[in-house]
């Protein structure tokens, strides 16, 4: 570092020189010195370029090419070291800001529906984009809608059926979603196509019976409803709600006074495949849900017309529905409200 | 409706296993519930023949018997019942053998003597209920013969569980013809003969209600032993339908109600005064029944009566002094026909249930009636002996059922069931089920037999051809329709956003019952007139909900019972009251209940209880829904369940549509919940419609905010004061925000400071220092004049 001429022998030494501190800089700072050392107004070869006028005329040109090239390449060195430095800094910010990532988060997490309004709601997006639209109905009915409408008069042997909770005589707890039917074609004209779900009650309380449930009834009156339609609307339901294309569906003749023909429906059962177990007492089928086609009775109490229109009706238990989709096995749960039941279905 | 398969097969026998049978019978409608073996457990039991009979030497109630049952030697047995004697034969268990149940029969020694073995009663065996001595096993029985052998045990029990239009298939002869229509199999009618009279006695009859008792027959029968013996195989069949055996006489009544479907009644002729008289009750009358309760007719009961008193309601149950007993020799045989409309609803409200009434409130065939009663005395008097007179009828034509031809065309077949079978599939079918069909030229004209008079319109028909068709035969076809634009009402809100927006915010649905504990309703909202059940399961669910308080804090006591503090609940449905004018009201509600720490537990900071504000937070957003949630107030205001300073009315429009606050401290010590929890519930009604948006030009200029805080007296509600800056404030201001509450150091006692953000804003220019000073002057004026504000340093 002390030479007083500019040979270029001595360059070489610089450039190696120079080379060495620039490799060896800790950090910033002493990259930077080193820049000022060699690079800087009064670095190094800053002098020696200075000094290149004391050189003959001859050798002038090649010392300044070769000064040169030196301090070209210690900067690229420089920068090279530089971007090194500061990568190695990061690493080690980032190290030092290690976080424990199993922590949970902060703040409120989500809450849940209950599995009779998740299972409501599924039923509901399986008919709505077919045309329905969901109705409701008063809870307190009064005995027409309940019962007369529904060809079920006074001292009709159903209505042992239904356990009824009364208020009076004349009122009471509807025992099925069935009135929102009445109530709905003595509103509005045909077609119609609707579903109304809701809570019903029944005046029994046991293992499998609690006085209080939920239906969805499901109500179409056009001049096309027949009982094939009938059958190929439940059929793609309960495929569709338990999402098993090839679920055995099928159809037994029963009795409700407001529809006839009248169906239960059994599908093969979901937990054994078919094959008999205890939920559905051994015989492979699950009773599922009643339907069938309006009685003329019910069409004539509300005015229409039954040669013009026919129409055809369901109902289904929606804890029923729910038990069985989620392998619930005790009717109970759904209104203990038990966290540890409610926060499964979250 | 239980009954003896075997004795099914006797009428009808088609060539299918029992499952095939169960399988057909569910499928035709007629569901079977159950199919259980006629003597399960009994396959060890064999008759022992008593051939001795010695006391037991320690014991004076055991006896030492000498049991013969088919082997060499007689088998010891030592046994208890009083009624053992020689020569009488009883059902035996040998050892080895098992008991019903699986009770295993051992050697075993009895106070020092061996048994080797176990004489049983009947109701050890499952086949009754006396249990006061041995089963008295008939005469023809042989020793050593299998009970299985003796008593037909080789039988199923089948329980349909019929629909209420089947009241024909209430008996075998109708499950026979089901059957034989469904498997196409040839039905045996049990042939009867009419029994002919030997003697003239007649009891006379006088129906002074036709339209109630159309057909009523009667006879009169003398002589006969009241104790006979009722056979085993009658006591057997009775038994697999469930009836138990109470005599020859009330047995075969019984056996004919089984096999025809026919109620019958026996009373006892020396016990009728006069005749038989059909009318309605008159007033005052009262009839003990056969069950030994006394009841008070009403007017609208037809009763059978004599010339003095009434001794049975008609087709529901005899009565108690006019039916048979053990010193009766001479009988009244009765066999009628009552409409079910007549019939309907009367036993339920004396409180009963019977196999009559059931059978006659579903219809029984009237044209039964002859043949029941020729059949029943044809049993009765093979039993008990005694001599028959004539068969007395009495009928009024015109009141019995119409049973009038139905118009069946194939265009409505078509329509219904949405396929027409061949013409020759639907005759045979209506040929099967017995109806008469006459063709014409689009359809059938059918009359539908006697015993089907569930059958009156061409709906009925329709349901029969694709009963007997085969549902599962029918076409499946998706539906057809008009695929029109639904109406959808954008400014209505869902009631399941405001769920959604309560799960996001973490909270859970509840579904709690519609009635709830009157005490508890007391407690929590006693404004309000609760409608109440007239039969409820318990007083604890004795009243419609008028709030849905309860029910969510029964959830939150139940989860707090079971190790979980933080909870957060939401539910809704409506609540029920009743109104002065006498109307039920019934509005859709959603409550929400909050309790525990704010968040969950976590891992950097210390739990917090939930507040007001916590709650409120949660409520103006549901209110932001609506997106005008500027026209809810909160009012301080008290409720019985909320604490009387941190309760606020929700209102709208000057009406109280909703609350919410605190729990009262006294509601929370008595529910044992936390002091913590908060409550909110809104009618859902006045929150579920939004306003369409109507756009309003963006600003290009800056707003500006200028923060001010003054102090005010200690009560002044933040409300008050932003209505009061809002009133001057002019069209520049944008929003106002409070950012801070402070009393204390600093602050004089009973004052407190209010800091607020105002914040500025022009659509056509940029404000100046003087527009926004102007504004502050204004605020500070209307502050100091209204509040006695005064800018806080």
């Amino acid at each position: 570092m002390h030479r007083e001429n500019c040979q270029l022998s001595s360059l070489d030494e610089l450039e190696q020189e120079a080379l060495q501190a620039v490799a060896s800089a800790a950090d910033a700072a002493a990259l930077d010195r080193v820049r000022v050392h060699y690079l800087g107004k009064k670095g190094l070869l800053t002098q020696q370029l200075k000094q290149l006028g004391k050189l003959p005329a001859d050798e002038r040109p090649v010392a300044g090419q070769e000064i040169n090239r030196i301090k070209q390449l210690i900067q690229e060195n420089i920068n090279t070291h530089g971007e090194t430095l500061q990568c190695a800094a990061l690493d080690a910010q980032l190290a030092g800001e290690k976080i424990d990532v199993t922590l949970p988060g902060r703040g409120q997490l989500k809450g849940g529906l209950h599995p009779v309004t998740r299972t409501t709601r599924r039923i509901e997006q399986l008919f709505l984009p077919l045309g329905f639209t969901v109705e409701e109905g008063p809870e307190i009915e009064d005995d027409h809608h309940n019962f007369g409408a529904l060809n079920i008069p006074d001292h009709h042997p159903a209505r042992a059926m239904h356990d009824t909770f009364y208020i009076d005589a004349q009122t009471l707890l509807r025992t099925h979603t069935s009135p929102v039917q009445v109530r709905v074609m003595e509103q509005r004209d045909p077609p119609l196509r609707i579903i109304a779900p809701g809570r019903v009650y029944r005046c029994d309380s046991d293992l499998t019976h609690t006085p209080m449930f939920h239906q969805v009834e499901g109500l179409l009156v056009d001049e096309h409803a027949s009982f094939a339609s009938l059958k190929g609307l439940i059929d793609e339901f309960l495929r569709a709600f338990f999402e098993q294309e090839d679920l055995a569906v099928r159809f037994r003749p029963s009795y409700f006074p407001f529809t006839e023909p009248s169906a239960e429906v059994d599908i093969q059962c979901v937990m054994c495949a078919g094959d008999g177990c205890r939920v559905c007492s051994h015989t492979g089928w699950l009773e599922v849900l009643g339907c069938g086609m309006v009685h003329p009775n019910v069409f004539e109490q509300v005015g229409i017309d039954n040669e013009r229109f026919t129409g055809f009706a369901f109902g289904m238990g929606v804890e029923r529905l729910a038990m069985l989709r989620y392998g619930v096995n005790d009717l109970r749960l759904f209104f203990e409200n038990d966290m540890n039941f409610l926060t499964q279905f979250n | 409706m239980k009954f003896s398969e075997k004795w099914l097969r006797e009428w009808v026998n088609p060539a299918v296993s029992t499952e095939e049978l169960v399988e057909q019978l569910t499928m035709a409608g007629l569901e079977v519930d159950s199919v259980e073996p006629a003597g399960a457990g009994l396959e060890s039991l064999l008759v022992g023949e008593v051939v001795s009979v010695d006391k037991h030497p320690d014991a004076d109630k055991l006896r030492v018997c000498q049991v013969h049952a088919g082997q060499e030697q007689p088998l010891q047995i030592v046994c208890g019942a009083p009624n053992v004697s020689v020569g009488g034969k009883y059902p035996l268990a040998p050892v080895g053998g098992c008991l019903p149940g699986g009770i295993k029969i051992k050697k075993s020694k009895l106070r020092g003597i061996e048994s080797q073995g176990m004489l049983c009663s009947a109701q050890e065996l499952g086949l009754g209920e006396d249990h006061d001595g041995l089963m008295v096993l008939p005469v023809e029985a042989e020793a050593g013969q299998t009970l299985q052998d003796l008593l037909g045990l080789d039988d199923n029990i089948i329980e349909l569980d019929l629909t209420p239009n089947r009241g024909d298939c209430l008996g075998i002869e109708g499950i026979a013809r089901e059957v034989g229509t469904l498997l196409r199999s040839a039905v045996t009618t049990v042939a009867t003969s009419p029994v002919v009279a030997t003697i003239d006695d007649q009891l006379g009859i006088d129906i002074q209600a036709p339209e109630a008792c159309p057909q009523y027959l009667g006879r009169v029968i003398r002589g006969i032993d009241v104790n006979a013996r009722t056979p085993l195989w009658m006591q057997e069949r009775l038994r697999r339908s469930g009836i138990r055996s109470l005599g020859a006489v009330v047995d075969v009544t019984n056996y004919v109600l089984l096999e025809l479907g026919q109620p019958m009644h026996a009373f006892d002729l020396a016990r009728l005064s006069g005749g038989v008289r059909v009318r309605y009750a008159g007033k005052g009358e009262e009839l003990t029944l056969l069950d030994e309760r006394t009841v008070a007719l009403d007017a609208d009961t037809v009763v059978i009566a004599d010339h003095d008193k009434p001794l049975a309601i008609a087709g529901v149950m005899g009565g108690v002094d006019s039916g048979v007993q053990e010193d009766t020799r001479d009988l009244f045989l009765e066999c009628a026909f009552f409409p079910p409309e007549m019939i309907a609803g009367r036993a339920r409200t004396y409180g009963m249930h019977t196999e009559s009434a059931h059978r006659f409130e579903r219809g029984v065939d009237p044209g039964l009636q002859r043949r029941a009663i020729e059949r029943a005395t044809e049993l009765l008097i093979g039993i008990t002996g005694g001599e028959a007179g004539p068969v007395s009828t009495v009928m009024s034509s015109e009141h019995l059922p119409a049973t009038n031809p139905v118009v069946l065309r194939k265009a409505r077949i078509q329509r219904v069931l949405g396929m027409l079978p061949d013409d020759g599939e639907v005759a045979d079918i209506l040929d099967r089920l017995g109806m008469a069909v006459t063709e014409q030229h689009d359809g059938w004209l059918v009359q539908p037999p006697g015993f089907r008079f569930d059958i009156k319109i061409e709906a009925d028909l329709i349901e029969e051809i694709g009963r007997i068709y085969g549902y599962n035969r029918l076409p499946s076809v998706s539906l057809l329709g008009a695929m029109e634009v639904q109406a959808v009402t954008e400014t209505d809100i869902p009631l399941i956003e405001f769920c959604n927006v309560l799960v996001a915010r973490g909270y859970q649905e509840a579904v709690t019952y519609s009635f709830i504990d009157e005490v508890m309703q007391a407690q929590i909202n006693p404004g309000m007139v609760p409608v109440r059940l007239a039969n409820p399961i318990s007083s604890e669910m004795a009243e419609m909900r008028t709030s849905l308080w309860p029910g969510l804090l029964k959830a939150v006591q139940h989860n707090v019972h079971r190790q979980k503090s933080r909870l957060r609940f939401f539910e809704h449905g409506l609540r029920f009251y009743l109104q002065d004018d006498g109307v039920i009201y019934q509005d859709v509600m959603l409550a929400g209940v909050i309790s525990g720490s704010r968040l969950p537990e976590g891992w950097d900071g210390k739990e917090e209880p939930v507040d007001f504000y916590d709650l409120k937070n949660d409520v103006e957003t549901l209110l932001q829904l609506t997106g005008d949630p500027d026209r809810f107030t909160f009012t301080g205001s008290e409720h019985t369940a909320l604490h009387p300073g941190q309760s606020a009315a929700i209102q709208c429009a000057g009406r109280t549509i909703g609350w919410m606050g605190r729990i009262h401290p006294s509601l929370a010590r008595t529910c044992d919940l936390a002091a913590d929890t908060c409550l909110f519930e809104l009618e859902y009604k006045s929150v579920n419609a939004s306003q369409l948006t109507e756009f309003q030009s963006i600003s290009r200029y800056p707003s500006i905010r200028r923060d001010l805080a003054v102090v005010v007296d200690a009560d002044l509600q933040a409300g008050a004061l932003k209505a009061a800056v809002r009133e001057v404030a002019g069209d520049l201001l944008q929003e106002i925000l409070v950012f801070d509450v402070y009393q204390g150091k600093g602050i004089e006692t009973g004052r407190k400071s209010i800091a607020f953000g105002l914040i500025l804003q022009d659509n056509s220019r940029t404000l100046t220092e003087q527009d926004i000073e102007a504004v502050v002057v204004k605020v500070t004026d209307q502050l100091g004049e209204k509040f006695g504000a005064t800018l806080r340093d």
